[in-house]
């Protein structure tokens, strides 16, 4: 099982780094967006599918982290400058919101920070002295490593990859740390996790802190991918979209959000001519997978595997019934 | 001092609006714990149902009354036993995300479907201007609020006073205990659903005329309607008035003496008090923390 994983993996990278080069330059930007919310989901992903916590404001993050970029970039600083104080940004905001709002618990938590990305958009659509109102920012430029200009859309695919997996790497570390032992821990079971010692308001504000940063981080990179941003990008409608990207893939699975990100990002695109239908379907397909498939499409699967063994379990009862006295 | 009072009464009749939908989100929520994202798209609905039949030739009355029974149908009955139904045993967060899934589903199927113009809708109320004593109301306004207000004493009223409602109140308090007394649940939970699409169907008249049939005219009236019920307490069908109300007129005060441009920021302003200060609400019970 775990040779499986590796060699689903290796096939995944080798997908990632030779398929764009076969592609157009508007097959790239697909690519590059698809990556793009990857990074974004994988923070959301963080918040809501390992620590368990309801977040619909996620495109505010990710707007912050955008605008911080293109503001920078505006005034002529550098990018690799811009990058971190956008990540910092969303980490500072996010624990200035989260620390209010994550008194409050599921759908509660939920509509609050609905409410926080409905105010940030506002600010975005309103301080034109700042953001440029609904004329949004344009000519955003690319960034250059020294000498290399990542001006090319393939160069900067390979950017957007390499901060990709090292952004996968990292989360995947720390979700193997003792910290991420304790976020699962609170989802599954929060009284028990305080039980044992674990300072539930810490971590579920830092969870919440980290998955803002992956948005930050995200929505920089789009900025300067996409060089043309405006608040339409950052509403409550992109937040919800983010969430269900990660529901949709499964929560809590570490390649939920690769698969979450291609339904919601490039699916869309593709089909783009069906755009109204598409949405339509999407959000049928959306109430038939929480009848179905509650967890997500990466729990298949695990269902199936669930589900046969239940029935060679029956199977094997029915040949063997067990001598009384020991049925439990 | 006019100036305020005129934006009291038009703040109270889209507070009455708010109050409409925030009720129906109550009741849902304390009958079969269901958080409805859909609810925006539950008004929205309907005043196409009626739109269309506009277009048919029908007269406004008719229209309703077809919008009504439709509604309990396809958002009570069918929403009931398709999405509510099979969730149930997940527990809440899956009927929050089937309900966005639908609004979704709802809004752009409308657009792709029907139009994604604005319609336009025939007034409900004549259009007379009353003078005050110098505070200029319109006749929509002040039926817009009396009819609001009377359709949710009414409900209240069939809650406290009438058999039926009793034993809704019952399943909602204690589903258990109310099995074992004999009524039955089901049905009472089906006569929830039914009231939340009357009166989503209710809403739909009054907020058309002035905000016009669009496919995405829900967006904001679901979350200002969640905004209300929290506001007013969630356990409480009489909050959902207050919050409603207070919703409506901090809105419109606001938006003439702050900013205008921060309108809509005004119920989280308000939500985010009241959770902090007061989690259950303005006339809320306190409910026990379950383990």
């Amino acid at each position: 099982m775990k040779k499986l994983h590796i060699g689903l993996f290796a096939l995944m990278l080798l997908f990632l780094v030779a398929m764009p080069t076969f592609a157009k330059n508007y097959g790239i930007h697909m690519f590059t967006t698809w990556l793009v919310f990857i990074i974004a989901t994988m923070g959301l992903n963080l918040t809501v599918g390992y620590a368990g916590q309801k977040s619909l404001g996620h495109a505010a993050f990710f707007g912050i982290g955008a605008y911080t970029v293109a503001l920078f970039l505006k005034f002529g600083l550098s990018f690799w400058l811009a990058l971190p104080v956008a990540a910092l940004n969303c980490f500072v905001v996010g624990l200035l919101v989260g620390w209010p709002a994550l008194r409050v618990q599921t759908i509660y938590l939920a509509f609050a920070t609905l409410g926080f990305n409905t105010a940030m958009w506002l600010v975005m659509r309103n301080e034109e002295w700042l953001t440029g109102g609904t004329f949004g920012i344009n000519n955003i430029a690319r960034p250059s490593i020294g000498s290399l200009s990542l001006d090319g859309n393939l160069a900067y695919y390979y950017l957007v990859l390499c901060f990709t997996l090292a952004l996968a790497l990292l989360l995947w570390g720390l979700l193997r740390s003792p910290w991420g032992k304790a976020f699962t821990a609170l989802r599954d079971n929060p009284i028990r996790a305080e039980s044992l010692g674990i300072d539930t308001r810490r971590y579920t504000l830092l969870s919440f802190a980290i998955g803002a940063v992956y948005a930050g981080l995200a929505g920089g990179l789009y900025a300067s991918q996409v060089q043309f941003i405006d608040p339409s990008l950052f509403t409550v409608g992109a937040s919800i979209m983010m969430y269900l990207m990660v529901v949709v893939g499964g929560p809590g699975y570490f390649l939920g959000p690769v698969l979450g990100s291609a339904v919601g990002v490039v699916l869309p695109e593709w089909l783009r001519f069906a755009q109204g239908w598409y949405l339509f379907v999407f959000g049928s397909a959306v109430v038939l997978l929480m009848i179905w498939l509650p967890d997500g499409l990466l729990s298949l699967p695990e269902r199936l595997r669930d589900r046969r063994q239940s029935r060679l379990a029956s199977a094997a009862r029915a040949q063997h019934p067990m001598p009384r006295g020991d049925q439990a | 001092m006019t100036d305020f009072f005129q934006l009291l009464f038009s703040g109270l009749a889209t507070g009455s609006i708010y109050a409409l939908a925030a009720l129906g989100f109550t009741l849902l929520w304390q009958a079969s714990a269901t958080i409805n994202f859909a609810q925006g798209e539950f008004v929205m609905l309907p005043a196409f149902v009626m739109v269309m039949l506009l277009h048919a030739g029908l007269p406004l009355h008719l229209c309703f009354a077809v919008a009504c029974v439709v509604s309990t149908l396809v958002l009570g009955w069918a929403f009931k036993r398709g999405v509510v139904d099979p969730l149930f045993k997940y527990g809440m967060m899956p009927i929050v995300v089937a309900t966005i899934g639908l609004s979704i589903a709802l809004r752009n199927g409308v657009r792709a479907g029907y139009s994604s113009e604005p319609q336009p809708f025939p007034q409900v109320f004549p259009d007379l201007l009353f003078n005050w004593g110098g505070v200029m109301v319109s006749a929509s306004d002040i039926g817009t609020f009396v009819f609001a207000l009377s359709l949710v004493l009414a409900t209240q009223a069939f809650l406290t006073r009438t058999v039926t409602g009793r034993a809704m109140q019952a399943v909602a308090q204690n589903t258990e205990s109310a099995t074992v007394l004999g009524i039955n649940v089901p049905r009472m939970i089906f006569y929830t659903f039914a009231i939340n699409a009357l009166l989503a169907a209710a809403a739909a008249l009054l907020v058309t005329p002035t905000y016009l049939a669009k496919f995405d005219m829900g967006e904001g009236l679901g979350t200002k309607a969640f905004f209300a019920a929290i506001i007013g307490g969630f356990n409480n069908s009489r909050g959902a008035l207050l919050g409603g109300l207070i919703v409506g007129v901090c809105e419109n005060l606001a938006a003439a003496y702050v900013s205008s441009a921060y309108k809509d920021a005004v119920a989280l302003a308000i939500f985010m008090l009241v959770i902090l200060f007061k989690p259950q609400g303005l006339l809320g019970r306190k409910e026990e923390r379950k383990v």
